[in-house]
């Protein structure tokens, strides 16, 4: 409790302490602050006693916040929640040290700022309180958005304002489905109250209409911040245009947040409405992993290129969770804290070639790894990683979500029957091949062939002299750590998966039920197709 | 009758203070020592805080019980708000008022002169508007109601006539107090209706009135319409439909630190008046508990004024934020917000007693912090001697006024409803006691009207946190007395501080929203009885979906 606490509001301390404190050691501060809430969760982490026990969450209470509405300050963790919080704590220091030359002006609120989006994170991820939850969650968005519309490239204000947005109305409707469900509580029992798991046994026994419209309200608040389908726009341009880093926590901890509201609120909240939505969600990511890699595939930004792989990369990552079965689940949960890992490690390899040549256009600059041997590496790592090349870590997620997908069928002999199938897998398979192909293409540009650099270097040269024409050592100790986690957890995924394992059965315990009695409704047909699924849900 | 009216005058206290107060500092404003003159602001805000004193010292469970009041502890919650915002809402005026004038005496160009200065006026006005608004919580009778709303009202005409020195002053003046006048009329006739039909201006009277009027053939025409009357007239102070179209003008035209009063003191006036004419009538689905202890319902919001404040509710979030969407002087679109606010604010109305009641006034305090807060960083800064009205003026200004840019970016933040700041929190108070009430309808249009406020709010953050200097903007300086900068910042620290004893402050003004228990005369006792029979009977029915509230409805969180 204290060591959570200690996480989540150290880094604001911190950020007081940059405020005041002189502009030179700010960033010195920061990287500190950092450094302190990783240490606290990771000392948390060592003694959690409930990696293997999925029942058990320990310290979930807390302090009475405004006793009338039933918010209180509890905080704990479960092992998916405390993995997605160790990873953002984790990218954090990196990203500040990853900020220290490319972050020129107006830094100390650059660096107070980072380390109030850290800790509203991590709160969003300890939060056993589904408001305490939402502060966290909605809170990022300010420091975000002033990352970006400060920061930012030349369309910055535009990315900010269309992310501020896009996001804001989606938790409009997330906020107010919460305190739906806090009154549904208040009906069955009396009192009003927001505790997470507490509100999950309330929503369960709701009747299916009810959990569909919740399902859906909650989907839409989640679906944004993923992002799914039709609502990703906004994405391509905050990525394009942040700094280095706040692509990376962008991509690695805030989008995480959607599929971490998906895994926590959404499907354990409302069984009746995850079954019978899954067809519908599962058609939505697989769109999402064909469209994006084929913008990938024209795409010649780099930048821009792994801000929508991102895309494809979740839309596989929330196929895996809405198989509705613990192999698709746990695939999920593991491709999650991967992908932070390896498209965090993207955005750092592409930022620091950017901050060396101010252009991400692989037209204009390739063939590095003869200008930069230890960058270029490091980039055909992680981007291998990416693809998902067996031995590292992209590919356990990626063949798990595919597996929990392929298995997810009605006859359901892993005991979690499912509408998808093995069609849904082959299609959603095609994306992987196109990811192998864009991300290769990249790499062929970018890292091998002649050597190609921007000749308009005049205006650039003064800050571009600064750096050695290779990554210099403070880049490669940032880049260290993110490596050996990717090997490291591309060869042992087994003390992770199974530590994931009782968590996933546990979210998805109410759905080989629900799922059966659907199929029972829709008899006759193998698949529960798209029309069916939303004609049930209006008949009810 | 003497004993009577002890408690009465005892309960007056803080309003005896700003009485005296408002005296002396009428005739200290005409003295000849600069210093005197100068300290004026600060004798109002002594005099404010005082009354905050003043209101635990006297307003005891006893001397309320005495009173015979309808809402016995509305004033313990609602004259330290009004007190506590005022005290904010003096510092961001000082400098403003006479600054020409003194300027040119401190100069030496003119000798002073006793007819032209006009702050002594302006803060004793101030001070009676103030208790003109702390008078309405001891209202118990319709007349005490509407001298007391008038005397919140006639100051404000003058103060935004002589508060500054633009020449829009004037123009929004006379718009303001022709429109007052006629919002007047409209609450008056409303209040004579409404005596014509239940024969009493007392409200414990009128309310048993209507009680037996709604358990015979329910609520009369004439009362009905009394009442609707009553509350379009009110509509004027809080600025709500179709009341509403004088405030961009005269929010624009007045000095900004009387639109900051404006946009606080008249409207929170108008809802504690509202509120005390509706719980005439009483909410359904709650019980009053008569002097023997015994459960009656209240009759409920006859369906004509609920569907009239249902519209007007929706009407007014939806234009405040579509108006403020369209606007480029920052100041009218914080009239738009104010506006949409007020639409948030009816939903407590709707939703009623207790539950409603309290999330109303929570949120007026949270309201009260941050759109002052907005106004005060405003008032804090100028342009060649103008006050700030466009966005361009903003543009960039946390490079020259780094402060002032962060407490405009809090309080659009607070205003927006983005936690953790106290915005959120009267938000979700106000959903959470319109979820009692069954109004998701209504959720769902405060819900939408939220989203769309993103735009506008988003716009008075990052204009001036984010978008480069302007040619304008170059040339904006802070006014040279440092206390609407400090107001600004005591403002902008409220709205990050106040969440953390959010559950205090929402019992205290839970306690203010009860209303006192009924007591029938002989001839209506009899048919209490029908009415308790009648009430089980339909507690099975239409009441099953919200199980029934009593006053002490939420109850306290079950511990984990």
């Amino acid at each position: 409790m204290l060591l959570i606490w200690t996480s989540i509001l150290f880094p604001i301390l911190a950020a007081f302490a940059v405020a005041i404190g002189p502009t030179k050691s700010a960033k010195w501060t920061a990287f500190a602050g950092t450094l302190v809430s990783l240490g606290a969760l990771t000392l948390f982490a060592w003694n959690f006693p409930a990696w293997h026990n999925a029942e058990h969450f320990p310290n979930t209470t807390g302090p009475s916040w405004i006793p009338q509405a039933g918010i209180t300050f509890s905080v704990g963790f479960d092992t998916v929640s405390l993995l997605l919080a160790l990873l953002s704590a984790f990218l954090m220091p990196l990203c500040i040290a990853g900020s220290f030359s490319s972050i020129t002006e107006r830094t100390k609120e650059y660096y107070g700022w980072f380390l109030v989006l850290g800790s509203s994170i991590i709160l969003a991820f300890a939060a056993r309180d589904a408001i305490l939850f939402y502060i966290g969650y909605e809170f990022t968005l300010v420091p975000m958005t002033l990352i970006i519309a400060i920061y930012g490239g030349t369309e910055r204000r535009v990315a900010a304002i269309k992310m501020f947005l896009y996001t804001f109305l989606g938790s409009m409707f997330m906020l107010a489905t919460l305190l739906y469900i806090g009154w549904e509580h208040r009906l069955a029992v009396g009192a009003w109250d927001f505790d997470i798991d507490t509100l999950t046994k309330t929503t369960i026994r709701l009747p299916s209409s009810t959990q569909y419209w919740i399902f859906a309200a909650l989907m839409v608040g989640f679906a944004v911040k993923v992002p799914l389908f039709p609502l990703h726009t906004w994405l391509p341009l905050a990525h394009d245009q942040a700094p280095t880093a706040g692509s990376v926590i962008l991509a690695s901890a805030m989008l995480k947040l959607g599929t971490y509201g998906n895994y926590r609120f959404a499907l354990p909240m409302a069984p009746a409405g995850g079954a019978e939505l899954m067809s519908v969600v599962a058609v939505l990511a697989i769109i999402a992993i064909i469209y994006a890699s084929l913008i990938c595939w024209v795409q010649t930004d780099a930048k821009k290129l792994v801000a929508y792989s991102s895309v494809a990369h979740l839309g596989l990552c929330m196929l895996g969770l809405f198989a509705l079965n613990p192999v698709g689940a746990e695939g999920a949960v593991f491709y999650m804290v991967n992908h932070g890992l390896s498209t965090g490690a993207l955005f750092l390899c592409i930022g620091m070639f950017y901050e060396r040549y101010h252009t991400k256009d692989t037209d204009v600059v390739g063939g590095l790894a003869k200008r930069m041997p230890i960058w270029a590496s490091f980039m055909v790592l992680f981007t291998m990683a990416s693809i998902g090349l067996p031995g590292l870590n992209g590919f356990i997620g990626e063949v798990l979500c595919l597996g929990g997908t392929f298995i997810s069928e009605h006859d359901g002999q892993s005991g979690y029957p499912g509408v998808l199938g093995p069609w849904y897998a082959i299609v959603a398979g095609l994306g992987l091949i196109f990811a192998a192909m864009y991300l290769l293409i990249l790499l062929g540009k970018l890292v091998w062939g002649p050597l190609r650099e921007p000749h308009d270097d005049a205006a650039h040269a003064s800050s571009a002299v600064r750096l050695s024409p290779d990554i210099n050592f403070r880049e490669i100790a940032i880049l260290t750590p993110l490596a050996i986690a990717c090997i490291w957890l591309g060869l042992q995924p087994k003390p992770m998966l199974d530590a994931i394992a009782p968590c996933a059965e546990r979210m998805l315990a109410n759905y080989p039920k629900e799922v059966e009695r659907l199929m029972a409704q829709s008899a006759g047909t193998p698949l529960a197709s798209l029309n069916n699924t939303t004609n049930e849900s209006s008949s009810e | 009758m003497i004993e009577a009216m002890s408690p009465q005058l005892i309960l007056l206290a803080p309003e005896m203070i700003l009485f005296v107060a408002a005296v002396t500092v009428a005739i200290l404003g005409l003295s000849k020592n600069h210093g005197i003159r100068a300290s004026l602001p600060f004798i109002t805000c002594a005099a404010l805080i005082a009354s905050i004193v003043a209101v635990p010292l006297t307003w005891t469970n006893e001397n309320a019980q005495s009173a015979n009041l309808l809402m016995p502890m509305l004033g313990r919650f609602v004259k330290p708000l009004l007190a506590g915002i005022g005290v904010l809402l003096v510092l961001l005026s000082v400098g403003s008022v006479d600054r020409k004038l003194e300027e040119s005496v401190a100069r030496g160009r003119m000798a002073f002169d006793a007819h032209r200065v006009v702050r002594g006026e302006f803060y004793a006005f101030f001070l009676l508007s103030m208790m003109g608004a702390m008078l309405l919580c001891n209202a118990q009778d319709l007349i005490w109601l509407f001298l007391a709303i008038e005397l919140v009202s006639l100051p404000t005409y003058i103060m935004v006539a002589i508060g500054g020195s633009g020449n829009r002053n004037q123009e929004a003046a006379v718009k303001y107090f022709f429109l007052g006048a006629m919002s007047t009329a409209v609450f008056l006739y409303g209040f004579a209706l409404l005596y014509g039909s239940t024969g009493s201006l007392q409200f414990l009277e009128i309310r048993n009135a209507l009680v037996s009027q709604s358990e015979g053939s329910g609520i009369d025409t004439l009362a009905t319409i009394g009442i609707i009357l009553s509350l379009l007239g009110l509509c004027f102070k809080i600025t709500a439909v179709p009341m509403q179209f004088y405030a961009p003008d005269v929010y624009e035209g007045a000095p900004t630190h009387v639109t900051a009063f404006l946009a606080f003191v008249p409207k929170t006036a108008g809802f504690t008046a509202m509120v005390l004419i509706l719980t005439c009538v009483g909410w359904s689905g709650h019980t009053l508990i008569d002097s023997d202890g015994i459960r009656i319902p209240y009759m409920g919001l006859p369906t004509p004024i609920a569907a009239i404040l249902w519209m007007i509710a929706i009407l007014t979030m939806t234009l405040g934020n579509i108006g403020a969407l369209l606007q480029t002087s920052v100041k009218r679109m914080l009239a738009y917000s104010s506006i949409a606010h007020s639409g948030y604010l009816i939903l407590g109305l709707i939703v009623g007693a207790t539950d409603g009641v309290e999330a109303l006034f929570f949120y007026l305090l949270a309201y009260g912090v941050m759109t002052t807060a907005s106004f005060a960083a405003l008032a804090a800064l100028e342009r060649r001697g103008e006050e700030i009205n466009s966005f361009s003026d903003l543009a960039g200004l946390r490079l020259r006024h780094p402060a002032m840019a962060w407490m405009l970016a809090i309080s659009a933040a607070s205003l927006v409803g983005m936690p953790p700041f106290i915005g959120f929190f009267g938000k979700i108070y106000l959903f959470i006691a319109a979820f009692e009430a069954d109004q998701f309808g209504l959720v769902l249009a405060a819900v939408l009207n939220s989203a769309i406020s993103g735009l506008y709010y988003l716009k008075l953050a990052i204009v001036p946190l984010v978008a480069p200097p302007s040619a304008r903007s170059e040339e904006v300086t802070s006014v040279p007395s440092r206390w609407p900068f400090i107001a600004a910042v005591l403002c902008g620290v409220g709205t990050i501080v106040l969440p953390s004893i959010a559950g205090t402050l929402v019992a205290a003004a839970r306690s203010s929203a009860q209303s006192s228990p009924i007591v029938l005369t002989a001839s209506e006792s009899k048919s209490k009885s029908d009415s308790k029979t009648n009430f089980k009977g339909s507690s099975s029915g239409a009441l099953s979906a919200a199980p029934v509230t009593a006053p002490q409805a939420l109850p306290t969180a079950s511990t984990h």
